[in-house]
């Protein structure tokens, strides 16, 4: 009766439900189709809980304290702070019910009933399956409770009023547990249901309205966020994973490299605590899926065709002398780098994204590359903010994301110049 | 009174490159490791960015990167004779400092000894007699063979990922390889550098007059490696910007770009910078040692307990720290009693300039690394007859010039003016068309009886703790050695066409302002029996079983070649000892 992991089909579990029901109807709460205390069902959760990388946000890094909240999550109305979600019973989520534990997870609703903001990716997580909400539930449980209060909303006026999220999910909630789409494989739908729901990546890399909410029309075609631009991830070739084997996407998410470039930024930390921790079954399933999704390339007319540059040649060969001078030592004279060290310029998603917020980032700051078991290194990056001027970056970027077949907008000084002041305003 | 830390398995002194390889090797053994360095913590990107890394006046002439004499120096004097004076600025040798140690500013080249430079007092005693040697020569065996070390050199060069060209693979000689290099178990893990023309024309010079020029082992990459611990390294840029200096690249192998990133990933390691070990301890019987004490930047004391200590500092301060710690006996030059400061070396080095005519020639000497060069190994060690010659000892003779940095590279036939427009003109004339091999003759140093290192009666440092004191000189057989090799190369200058020739041959006596090396050797050498050696052949203390003496320190006398790679051998030979023997059954390795 139990299926190839040891769980019971839907409606065999609704027969036993109702057995045990009828046998001990007090203990209808506890009981369920699902020993909370087993082994694989924690370890599961575990996995599960990495997968949807809820350490991110709910562990404060450095405090030593897993899942006791405290960390500060930036949007753009205002800061929250992640809540404890340890079996705390007062100040953590140990007196929470299963259900209200599902339906925080799935729908966005707190214990009382009072709606979560959606820094909390509920949006996402709804199409989690109730048996893989309870697998991390039993997970939690068994991590160490910690007393610690944490008051999460910190938001201003009126956004401080909770009720105001329920207009919110109004317009752009659609609760449902994920669908598997019958015409396509199990791969592609594990992967789906990885990316469209605990892996929630459109939280970041899907543009927003201007209430928070995901651009429907727009999904993971790449958006701003804590100083840094999450690229798009669709299939498309310049600005996404196209030209990107599956295999490739899922060594970058593994190893944190793919011998083309190297993990950084928000990035490094989503695959530090997250994505390198998956099974190659599964991030090959994600690679599988993001390999269908087809950007806007998909659509437009302008399908496989070369954004026309509008660098001037006085820019393109000012840079290459910048290029040569300041890049070349590492990234090469041909732009491709050094595999699993020094990121490829030669016609990768990240020199020519449209919004150049990273190049200027990681040229003005510099950068460090994430370690991952498989490839220790942590490259590094220094940064030249001290060494370019505003025009100096500017014409440099023009230039790598226009040559060796790159093709991007131009970047102005005066971008440059705002992300040097927006840049010495964040300590990250 | 010292604050007490939390128990360690082991606690090692110093995080370069000996700290760095025991740290990784035992942690892989699931010890938990604390390593205690004096100096700052070191990144590429953060330390030797590419974008100021290559700051001659910075790193070479104003020192960045070594160690601070006003925290720690040393004293030197020629002979006993004399009173020693603190060395106030690094002259004969830079003294690394901080996470990486010596490997962060070293050449890289990376070289292994000769079998029988393991074996020498027998070996020479055996060929020429024992009256050949000199009587107040000190020098004796390692306590290994070989074939013992042999896989550890592999290990190391693994590590890095050395780029060379076999010379004598399994006893089989390799044609374009060192013709007197012992059998190696496999090839170099990456193919040569690429040469310069000046070194390329050495080696054609060279193979005229019937030698046999190979291409330096470097840890200056050729080609992009990923070694056995994942940490990938990047191909050379031939920048000419390696000793003294960071590699920004990470294209040079160091403690950062092949070690420290999967050290730093274990749970069970933990590294504390900054903080000066000032004593290792050890409890009533004096036979065992409980930890070591230590001191931060803020002047806290802490006691760091632990069950094993690995003493990886430099060779002069492992042998310091012996000293202050009252491990071992101190050597007494007078009596030949006592092994702690015994048989301390350094290098013979020497050179000659090439002028060449600078219409026919242009050698572009700014494009170079560290450990590029053409060599030849005919007059190392004992590869060739000294019966005839009348010295022992020998060096590997190349052109290696590593780099053609503006501040330095200012070499000018002899009769042009020290300054002025003439000068600047013959600099100008002859910048491109110099042979300029700083380290041309690497030559041996043996050991001598009074050639030694002890505590300093009168210099002391911040903490009120004496100053290791060098004494050393030059001996007529290492003068002798360097005049040979300095005529040898010579020649090889003429077969290259050269038009002027100026020999710089080593003179006595030794000057500690004159840069030679920093391949200081010897103090705690390593031995087969404890009455001529402070460490069994697993570099294990014949005082305190649970305290292990790594690095040059344990060499009883020094070969014609750089040190690094028999270091790095050594580490991880002793590491092989820890893990295999001594924590199975903690104790003396070795029964004397």
């Amino acid at each position: 009766m139990r299926d190839a992991h040891g769980h019971f089909p839907t409606v065999t579990r609704a027969l036993l439900l109702g057995a045990v029901f009828a046998l001990w109807p007090l203990a209808a709460q506890a009981a369920g189709a699902i020993d909370k205390q087993d082994f694989n069902q924690i370890e599961r959760g575990h996995y599960l809980a990495i997968a949807g990388d809820c350490a991110a946000c709910h562990t404060l890094p450095g405090s030593g304290h897993d899942y006791a909240g405290g960390r500060v999550i930036e949007t753009p109305f205002g800061h929250l702070v992640a809540p404890n979600i340890t079996p705390d019973p007062t100040t953590g989520i140990g007196a929470w019910t299963d259900d209200e534990f599902v339906n925080a997870l799935t729908k966005g609703t707190g214990r009382h009933g009072d709606r979560l903001y959606p820094a909390m990716p509920y949006t996402y997580y709804t199409k989690v399956t109730r048996d893989d909400a309870l697998a991390i539930r039993a997970y939690l449980n068994t991590v160490p409770a910690v007393h610690h209060p944490v008051k999460s909303d910190q938001l201003p006026f009126p956004l401080d009023m909770r009720i105001s999220m329920a207009a919110w999910d109004e317009l752009f909630f659609k609760p449902g547990e994920f669908r598997p789409d019958p015409h396509k494989s199990a791969q592609w739908n594990r992967g789906a249901y990885l990316t469209e729901g605990l892996g929630h990546c459109g939280m970041c890399h899907t543009p927003k309205n201007f209430l928070g909410a995901d651009d429907a029309g727009k999904t993971f075609q790449g958006y701003a966020l804590q100083g840094w631009f999450a690229p798009d991830i669709t299939n498309d070739p310049r600005r996404g994973v196209g030209s990107w084997s599956v295999d490739q996407i899922a060594a970058y998410l593994k190893n944190g490299q793919n011998g083309v470039t190297v993990g950084n930024g928000l990035m490094a930390e989503t695959i530090h605590l997250s994505t390198s921790h998956l099974s190659d079954d599964d991030v090959k399933a994600i690679a599988v899926y993001l390999k269908d999704r087809p950007g806007d390339a998909g659509k437009q007319e302008a399908k496989a065709q070369p954004a026309v540059s509008n660098a001037d040649q006085a820019t393109m060969s000012a840079g290459a002398q910048i290029y040569a001078d300041e890049c070349s030592g590492c990234h090469a004279p041909d732009a491709k780098g050094v595999a699993g060290l020094f990121p490829s310029l030669h016609g990768t998603p990240f020199v020519q994204q449209t919004d150049p917020t990273n190049l200027i980032h990681v040229v003005l700051r510099g950068a460090l590359g994430v370690a991952t078991k498989a490839a220790p290194t942590a490259p590094e990056m220094p940064a030249f903010a001290w060494v370019l001027d505003d025009d100096q970056v500017a014409t440099l970027l023009t230039y790598i994301r226009n040559s060796w077949g790159n093709a991007a907008p131009t970047v102005s000084a005066d971008r440059v110049s705002k992300e040097r002041a927006a840049l010495t305003e964040r300590s990250d | 009174m010292a604050r007490k830390l939390p128990h360690k398995d082991v606690a090692i002194i110093g995080l370069g490159w000996t700290g760095s390889i025991l740290a990784n090797e035992l942690t892989d053994a699931g010890l938990d490791v604390v390593a205690i360095e004096r100096g700052p913590w070191r990144d590429t990107a953060t330390d030797f960015a590419i974008s100021y890394a290559q700051d001659e006046l910075r790193y070479r002439i104003r020192h960045e990167l070594f160690l601070r004499n006003s925290q720690m120096s040393v004293t030197f004097r020629n002979n006993a004779g004399q009173t020693a004076l603190p060395v106030r600025t690094w002259g004969a040798f830079m003294l690394g400092n901080g996470v990486g140690g010596a490997g962060v500013h070293w050449n890289a080249e990376t070289w292994r000894f000769l079998p029988t430079d393991f074996t020498l007092k027998s070996h020479l005693t055996q060929r020429y007699g024992a009256n050949f040697l000199p009587a107040d020569m000190t020098i004796q065996d390692w306590g290994i063979t070989w074939n013992e070390i042999e896989p550890y050199y592999d290990e190391f060069e693994y590590l890095c990922g050395t780029s060379g060209q076999a010379g004598n693979l399994s006893g089989e000689l390799q044609s374009g390889g060192n013709p007197f290099e012992g059998p190696r178990s496999r090839p170099y893990p990456t193919p040569p550098q690429k040469q310069g023309y000046g070194h390329t024309l050495f080696a054609q010079g060279a193979a005229k007059l019937g030698y046999k020029p190979f291409p330096q082992p470097s840890g200056n990459l050729s080609r992009a490696y990923t070694n056995p611990l994942g940490v990938t390294l990047a191909p050379c840029t031939y920048c000419g910007f390696c000793e003294w200096f960071g590699c920004a690249n990470n294209s040079k192998a160091t403690p950062q770009t092949t070690v420290l990133p999967a050290l730093l990933r274990k749970t069970n390691f933990e590294a504390r910078t900054e903080c000066e070990v000032t004593r290792i301890n050890l409890d009533n019987t004096g036979k065992r040692a409980t930890g070591v004490t230590f001191v931060d930047s803020s002047g806290e004391e802490y006691e760091q307990p632990a069950d094993i200590v690995l003493l990886c500092a430099f060779s002069l301060f492992n042998v310091q720290l012996l000293l202050l710690s009252g491990i071992g006996a101190a050597y007494d030059p007078a009596t030949g009693q006592g092994q702690i400061g015994r048989n301390f070396t350094h290098q013979t080095m020497s050179s000659a300039l090439g002028f060449f005519d600078k219409d026919k020639y242009n050698f572009n000497p700014f494009v170079a690394s560290g450990a590029i060069g053409m060599i030849i190994d005919e007059f190392n060690g004992d590869n060739f007859d000294h019966g005839p010659v009348g010295f022992v000892g020998g060096g590997y003779i190349g052109q290696v010039q590593t780099n053609g940095r503006p501040i330095e590279s200012t070499a000018v036939p002899p009769g042009t003016p020290a300054w002025g427009s003439k000068w600047k003109a013959a600099i100008k004339d002859n910048y491109l068309s110099t042979i300029n091999s700083g380290g041309a003759c690497h030559g041996s140093m043996y050991s001598y009886r009074d050639n030694y290192l002890s505590l300093d009666p009168t210099y002391k440092d911040r903490f009120g703790r004496p100053l290791v004191r060098i004494t050393i000189d030059f001996h007529d057989n290492e003068i002798k050695m360097s005049n040979f090799l300095t005529d040898k190369y010579a020649e090889i200058l003429q077969a290259m066409g050269a038009k002027q020739i100026v020999k710089k041959p080593r003179k006595a006596p030794y000057d500690v302002t004159q840069y030679q090396t920093s391949h200081l050797n010897g103090g705690a050498i390593m031995g087969d029996n404890p009455g001529n050696s402070a460490v069994n052949r697993y570099l294990q203390s014949w005082d305190v079983a649970n305290l292990f003496v790594v690095g040059a320190s344990a060499f009883p006398q020094n070969a014609g070649y750089n040190p690094t790679g028999t270091v790095g051998a050594l580490a991880f030979w002793a590491a092989d000892a820890i893990r295999s023997q001594y924590l199975k059954n903690p104790g003396p390795l070795v029964h004397a």
